[in-house]
Order: C-alpha cells, then sequence, then structure tokens
C-alpha cells in the first residue's frame, strides 16, 4: 500500500499515565489506519481507551500527565506525535478536526455562536471579516440550522443539545477538514436526535470528502455509519476488519460476546448473554497474557502467560487472540515491530 | 387495612395522573404557568408483569414513576394500589406504601450513601420497618446479597470499592429487602455500559420471577424496554401517546411518534439500513406545549385538524391504543 493511500496512520502507540508515580499505559500498542474518505469506527466499553487514542492523535492530553510513550501518529506522512504546540494548532481546526460528546462543555459558554465560528476562519485562513460572516452563516445553514442569520448572535445556553452539536459540526467542517474525529457525538443526544445528526454526519462527509473517525460504544451506530470497524478492550485493539465481517463474522470471543450481549429489538429473548466480571481497571491491568483472558469463556493456559498479537487472519481482517495461530508471536510477522 | 380481601387483577391502577410543577415570575415570583410535566396520563399493571415506560429526555417518564411512587403529590388524578386509593395517603398510611413499593434508581454512584457500609444499606430499610436490629438481619441480608450475585464479603465493603454493575446490584437488593409488590426501576441500566448491562437485566427479570414481583420498567432505550416488558407505555411531552403488548408496537406501531422513534433507532446490523423517518426539530418545552396534539409540529403525518383537537388514548386493536386522530 503506497502512503497515498493512507491518510492517518497509528503505528504501536503507547499513551500513559503518570498515577502515584507509576506509568499505567491506557492505550498499549493500537495501531490502525486511515484512508481518505472512510469512516472507521472504534468502538468499545468505558475504560477501554478509546477516548484517550483520540486525544492522543490530537495531541490534547493532559499535560501534567499524560504522555505518549511509544509508537508514531502519521498524517499524510507525517508524525503528529513529536510536534510542537504551535506546529499542531496549524493542524489543528484546519487538516483535522474534532467533535466532542458534550456539545455544552465544548462551546464557549460566554462567546456567540458566530464568533466561535469565525475563530476557526480568522486562525486558518485569509479572507476578510465580512467574508468570514457570510461563511459562517453558510456553514451553519450546510449543517440545517434553519435561522443562521439570527443563531450567529446567539450563545450556546439558547440552543438545544442537538442544535449545539450541529454548531460543533459547523466549527469542525469549517476548514474543510481531510479528516474528523468524532468522540461519541450522540450519546447525549435523544434517539430521535441522534438520527438526525448522523445522517449530517453521512452527508457532510460526502460533501467536504472527509475521512471520519467515529469512536462510540453503541453498535447499533457502528453498524449504521461504518466502512472499517477497530474493536478495542482495555487499551488494546482486538479486532478490526469491515463493518460487515465483523457483524457476520467476528472473530474475537470479546466482539462476540459484546454482539450478543445486546438486546436486538428484532428478537425475542428471554436471557441475554453475558460478559462476566468487568473491564479491569487502569491499575489492575494484568501484568501479562491477554487482557480479556479473565472474562472470555475460550480462555485457555496460554493466555494468561503470553500477550497474544494482532494478527491478520484473511485480508483485511485482524484479530488478537491465541484462537487463532496468526496471534502467536512466532507466526506473527508484526514480533520484529513490536520488539 | 383491607389487603387479603381486594384482590384485583390489577396491582397498580393510574388514572389521568397529573403532575403540573409551577413557574414563578416577575418581581414577587407569582406563578405565571405550569410545566406539564406528566398530563393526563392513565395506565393499568396487571400482577407479575412489567410495565415498560419509554420516552425520550423531558417527556415526564421519571416524574411518573416518582409520582406513582408518592416521592412527588400528584397535581390531580388518582392512583389506586391493590384497589386502594393512595393518592391523598399522609404519615403513617405513607410509610406503610413503602413497603410495598420500592425503587431502584438510574445513578448507583449517586443513589447510595459513601459513608454507609453495603451491609448497612440493604439492612436499614428492615430496621426502619421493625423487623428486626442490624445483627439479627445479617443472615438475610448475606443471603440477599449473595442472591443479586456479590461477594459474601461485600456486606462489609463500601459502595466505592464497587464496579457501576456491582453498584446497581446494591441497589436492587436494597430495594428487594421490604419483599415488596412493586418495584419502580428507573433508568437502572443507563449508566452501564453494555456488557454489564445484560447482566444487570437478566437478573432483574430472574428476580422478577422469583420474588413475584411487578416491575414498572423507566428507560430511553426502547430495545432495553422491549427486551424487559410485556406491555410498553409510550410517552411524548407528558403524554402517554402509546400503549401496546411489546411484540405489538415494535411490529405494527400505530403513532407516528412510535414509528419515528423505532426507526431511529440504530439497529446492530450492517445488512438492514432501513429507511429512517428522520423527526425534524426538537421535543418541545413541556412550559408551553403545542396546541392540539403535542406532537403535531414534528409529525410527518399532520393533518390541518391536528393543531386543535387534542387526541385521546383510544383502542385501535385489540389490547393496543394510540392518541392520534389518524384512528379517530
Amino acid at each position: 500500500m503506497s502512503s497515498q493511500d493512507i491518510l492517518l496512520e497509528v503505528k504501536n502507540l503507547h499513551t500513559g499515565f503518570n498515577i502515584d508515580g507509576r506509568v499505567h499505559h491506557a492505550v498499549k500498542d493500537v495501531s490502525f489506519s486511515v484512508k481518505p474518505k472512510e469512516v472507521v469506527c472504534i468502538v468499545g466499553e468505558s475504560g477501554c481507551g478509546k477516548s484517550v487514542m483520540s486525544l492522543s492523535v490530537m495531541n490534547l492530553l493532559p499535560k501534567h500527565n499524560g504522555k505518549i510513550d511509544k509508537g508514531e501518529i502519521l498524517f499524510e506522512g507525517r508524525d503528529l506525535a513529536p510536534l510542537s504546540e504551535k506546529e499542531m494548532n496549524a493542524i489543528r481546526g484546519k487538516d483535522i478536526s474534532m467533535i466532542f460528546q458534550e456539545p455544552m462543555t465544548a462551546l464557549n459558554p460566554v462567546l456567540t455562536i458566530g464568533y466561535q465560528l469565525d475563530e476557526v476562519l480568522i486562525n486558518h485562513t485569509t479572507i476578510s471579516k465580512e467574508e468570514i460572516r457570510r461563511k459562517s452563516v453558510s456553514l451553519l445553514k450546510q449543517v440545517g440550522i434553519s435561522r443562521a442569520d439570527q443563531i450567529v448572535n446567539e450563545y450556546p445556553h439558547q440552543l438545544s443539545g442537538g442544535m449545539r452539536q450541529r454548531v460543533m459540526i459547523a466549527i469542525a467542517i469549517a476548514c474543510q477538514p481531510k479528516l474528523l474525529i468524532a468522540d461519541e457525538p450522540t450519546t447525549a443526544l435523544d434517539v430521535t436526535v441522534q438520527a438526525q445528526i448522523l445522517e449530517l454526519i453521512g452527508k457532510i462527509q460526502e460533501e467536504v470528502g472527509m475521512a471520519v473517525l467515529l469512536i462510540t460504544h453503541d453498535l447499533g451506530v457502528v453498524a449504521e455509519m461504518a466502512d472499517r470497524v477497530v474493536v478495542m478492550y482495555a487499551g488494546q485493539v482486538v479486532e478490526e476488519t469491515d463493518v460487515d465481517r465483523l457483524f457476520y463474522e467476528p472473530k474475537h470471543p470479546y466482539t462476540k460476546a459484546l454482539l450478543h450481549s445486546i438486546p436486538k429489538m428484532d428478537e425475542k429473548r428471554d436471557v441475554l448473554n453475558t460478559i462476566e466480571g468487568i473491564v479491569p481497571s487502569l491499575k489492575n491491568m494484568p501484568e501479562k497474557g491477554c487482557r480479556f483472558a479473565d472474562r472470555c469463556p475460550a480462555a485457555m493456559d496460554v493466555c494468561r502467560e503470553v500477550d497474544p498479537l494482532l494478527g491478520e487472519t484473511d485480508k483485511g481482517h485482524a484479530v488478537r487472540c491465541f484462537l487463532y495461530e496468526e496471534s502467536f508471536p512466532q507466526n506473527s510477522d508484526k514480533r520484529a515491530e513490536v520488539q | 387495612m383491607t389487603k387479603e380481601t381486594v384482590k384485583s387483577e390489577h396491582l397498580l391502577q393510574v388514572q389521568e395522573l397529573k403532575k403540573y410543577y409551577p413557574v414563578r415570575g416577575g418581581f414577587f415570583r407569582r406563578k405565571v404557568g405550569d410545566v406539564k410535566a406528566v398530563d393526563n396520563i392513565s395506565l393499568e399493571l396487571k400482577r407479575g408483569e412489567t410495565f415498560g415506560l419509554v420516552g425520550e429526555s423531558g417527556c415526564g417518564k421519571s416524574t411518573a414513576g416518582r409520582t406513582i411512587m408518592r416521592l412527588f403529590k400528584p397535581t390531580g388524578g388518582k392512583i389506586l394500589f391493590e384497589g386502594q386509593d393512595i393518592t391523598e395517603l399522609r404519615g403513617s398510611g405513607l410509610r406503610d406504601l413503602r413497603k410495598d413499593i420500592q425503587m431502584v434508581f438510574q445513578d448507583p454512584y449517586a443513589s447510595l450513601n459513601p459513608k454507609m457500609m453495603v451491609g448497612s444499606i440493604v439492612s436499614e430499610p428492615m430496621i426502619n420497618y421493625g423487623m428486626g436490629s442490624e445483627s439479627k438481619l445479617k443472615d438475610g441480608v448475606m443471603e440477599l446479597l449473595k442472591r443479586v450475585g456479590l461477594p459474601e464479603d461485600a456486606y462489609y465493603k463500601y459502595p466505592h470499592e464497587f464496579s457501576g454493575g456491582q453498584r446497581q446490584r446494591i441497589g436492587i437488593a436494597r430495594a428487594l429487602a421490604l419483599k415488596p409488590k412493586l418495584i419502580i426501576a428507573d433508568e437502572p441500566v443507563s449508566a452501564l455500559d453494555v456488557s454489564v448491562q445484560s447482566q444487570v437485566l437478566n437478573l432483574l427479570k430472574e428476580l422478577q420471577e422469583e420474588f413475584q414481583l411487578t416491575l414498572l420498567f423507566i428507560a430511553h432505550d426502547l430495545s432495553v424496554v422491549k427486551h424487559m416488558s410485556d406491555r410498553i407505555g409510550v410517552m411524548y411531552l407528558g403524554n402517554l401517546v402509546e400503549v401496546a403488548d411489546g411484540e405489538d408496537l415494535y411490529k405494527d406501531p400505530k403513532h407516528p411518534y412510535t414509528q419515528a422513534l423505532i426507526s431511529a433507532i440504530p439497529q446492530p446490523d450492517p445488512r438492514n439500513k432501513s429507511e429512517r423517518v428522520i423527526l425534524s426539530g426538537d421535543v418541545p418545552s413541556p412550559q408551553n406545549p403545542p396546541t392540539g396534539c403535542p406532537f403535531h409540529p414534528r409529525c410527518p403525518k399532520v393533518m390541518p385538524h391536528c393543531s386543535e383537537v387534542k387526541p385521546q388514548l383510544k383502542e385501535v386493536n385489540r389490547d393496543h391504543r394510540a392518541a392520534c386522530l389518524l384512528y379517530e
């Protein structure tokens, strides 16, 4: 694959937090890539490291204790991890933008919607003030806000949750970014509003021609939006494949269990499948072996002794599990990279 | 009390229940309007069934649950529990009622006292109702903790030592302590991860059978409600817009809002991307609800007279009621 086919490539990313003098890795050896105009979903439960991963890409980790320890984040072939704040600012909002879960906390409550929209354009373009305001209004119209001329002069608290998320999207797409990172963009919204926002993200993605990295815990959203899916568990990628194979030929026991534990509308079951136990917390990660082994119905002795690797079982389908021989270190061509 | 003599089929009957909150404004903080959180809802719960109450945020489902529990005083209407009118109960009468109706709350972090041992949390209701001292009740509490799937040493631990799912189990054990007849579960799994959510849902179902509980299950997630409930009521802006058997409601939703709600849920199946009914706009403010049918400004099937006439809940099919002028 030539480098032009890949927009974002995350390679062996390790992001650690310093807690009481010890470094705990919230993201451990995560690798995946996003192609231009592709929608990649990162799915996992709370505490699986999906948000930390996205903050690492944006270089927005909390300065006092969060740090990328190892690995590369290649955006159009350039490593973002060592960039300075100033260099990152030139990329954030222009080439890569982000929308967050809670639109109320992501918008500044004391500035008008118009000001917050203009800000991005002022920072990244050289067009005149009048033109900027005109552009802001047209952006609001593009995200489906009908009274755009008035809304530019209003404040975030005057808008509903769905409208705020639309404003966030307008800000994010202002400079026609190549990559949009959406971290649980619809979790705080009601289902009928969620449907509106998902449709909007899909529409904008086609209009702008950007790639979307969508982070979610909702498998329904994944099925709706994704081209490819990365399943994370306890800071690691456990499975990566296209959306159809994820739902119809899941390989990792965690993915299988996750798919079976959600109640579905179109079927009647008395008992839901469950995954025993809980996601281990950052401080209680198993020292060695597979991080899912304690909850895994198919766990073997080797699972608790050796770290499985993410190995490609079929083309475009990678899994981190000893049920598949590609995960054994001696069989994986990835071994050299990891060491 | 005439508990033994009145043994109707319905454990709980709610008739035209209203709960309004006053809105005050101006210099003298005079009442200038009402927020109609619950506006005229009627429903019945049969013994042993699970009734699901579903709706988006702000639709009044939690207020309805808490008013039925008599945590709030209703503005109007009647609540009958085992045939007895509990709308006006006060003092010791209300205290006796609490023994029969218990609640499981949404937030397992906020609903448990962080300073109390789990054992004390679960035995507190029993002590309050004079069922014995903490030491005497200990074996029973241990048994109960074990039943809800907690380890034995949980008795001596504090809530912060548990995960969200385990805390919800503690909340369930506390609700079961008095052997209630009705449990109102207000969004019991919405704070939990999917893999833990299914554990708690399964537990609730098992316990319901074992303790012969009647369950009022309140949630915003229609697929969870459908999994749990025998019958489902859909709320919109303080009104009950449709009541039907769970399977019926999903296969043949009558009210346009229910239809939109069902189609808005993203299905975990990439090969089944059905055409969505996407509603425009947001839920209006309950302080200033639309005239006529509360759903008419967003309704894809709106008719001219929808803004004038407020539809009542009517039987459309057998055991399937909807409040929509399409079926008048």
